[in-house]
């Protein structure tokens, strides 16, 4: 499934809630451009909601250590919600899961900007 | 066991498509031979990064360049050879992505993945002059008439590092 990206306001963050494959090609596309997008018009504390993400690849990954990178370059914080026991267990192996700020529930994850 | 070897080879198009069609092709494959979900997933995205690197780092994303897939399944495992027209690259050299100044880096974990995925991975020089990616699961183990149905999954120890 290709991926689908829509974004709401939760105060002064962002959800981006995700759906679908971020792979190489038109999802890490998206990802990256919907990252930008935000961050152009100040949105800056942006937490990603991944619980319908069900398949990364290494580009994918790739793009979400980007996303993270560039979100902190620009003054902001970027942080992850909700991830599948894939995603999660990409995440530990490649020894990205305690760089990442990680959430089981959107509440916490929007207090941690405060 | 008692599995002919069978042999399917595909050449693709240095192109994006080409990742999603390896990996569908090879999970067909891998599903018919008997793995389980788990590793069929193992097995998907392995061929998946081994067509990114061909497609990405071999072929540098040039059209007139293809891509060399293979698989092979003998008595006892799963073996897949992706092939590219590049230059070739030597396993020892490829960074570690695990390493604390890798690890924001935004590429160079594929070779990583494969590795953890699959039970056997080698890179070798390649007919066409590029690099070839060697790798391989071992099959499920089969059930026997009157085996009361226990260990119908084969181990899986991950090799190197």
């Amino acid at each position: 499934m290709p991926l689908r990206a829509t974004h709401r306001d939760a105060g002064q963050a962002t959800v981006v809630d995700l759906s679908g494959k971020i792979t190489l090609g038109e999802g890490s596309a998206l990802l990256r451009k919907t990252v930008r997008s935000l961050l152009d018009d100040k949105r800056t504390k942006i937490v990603l909601n991944l619980a319908d993400v069900d398949y990364i690849d290494s580009s994918g990954i790739g793009e979400l250590v980007s996303a993270f990178t560039t979100s902190k370059g620009r003054g902001g914080e970027l942080k992850l919600l909700h991830l599948t026991k894939k995603v999660h267990d990409l995440l530990q192996l490649t020894k990205l899961y305690t760089v990442f700020d990680v959430y089981t529930d959107e509440g916490s994850a929007l207090r941690s900007f405060q | 066991m008692g599995t002919d070897p069978k042999h399917l080879e595909i050449t693709l198009e240095t192109q994006v498509e080409s990742v999603n069609l390896a990996e569908e092709m090879c999970l067909r494959v891998a599903e018919a031979a008997g793995f389980g979900e788990e590793d069929c997933y193992k097995i998907g995205m392995s061929v998946r990064e081994g067509v990114i690197n061909a497609f990405h780092y071999g072929n540098q994303e040039r059209p007139e360049k293809k891509i060399h897939l293979a698989v092979d399944l003998t008595g006892d495992k799963m073996i897949i050879h992706v092939l590219d027209e590049g230059q070739g690259f030597t396993l020892s050299e490829v960074p570690d992505p695990l390493a604390e100044e890798n690890l924001l880096s935004t590429s160079g974990r594929g070779i990583f993945l494969m590795r953890a995925f699959m039970d056997e991975f080698d890179v070798v020089p390649g007919r066409t002059g590029g690099a070839e990616i060697v790798m391989a699961k071992k099959l499920p183990l089969q059930e026997k008439p009157g085996n009361n149905g226990t260990g119908s999954q084969g181990a899986s120890p991950h090799q190197g590092t």
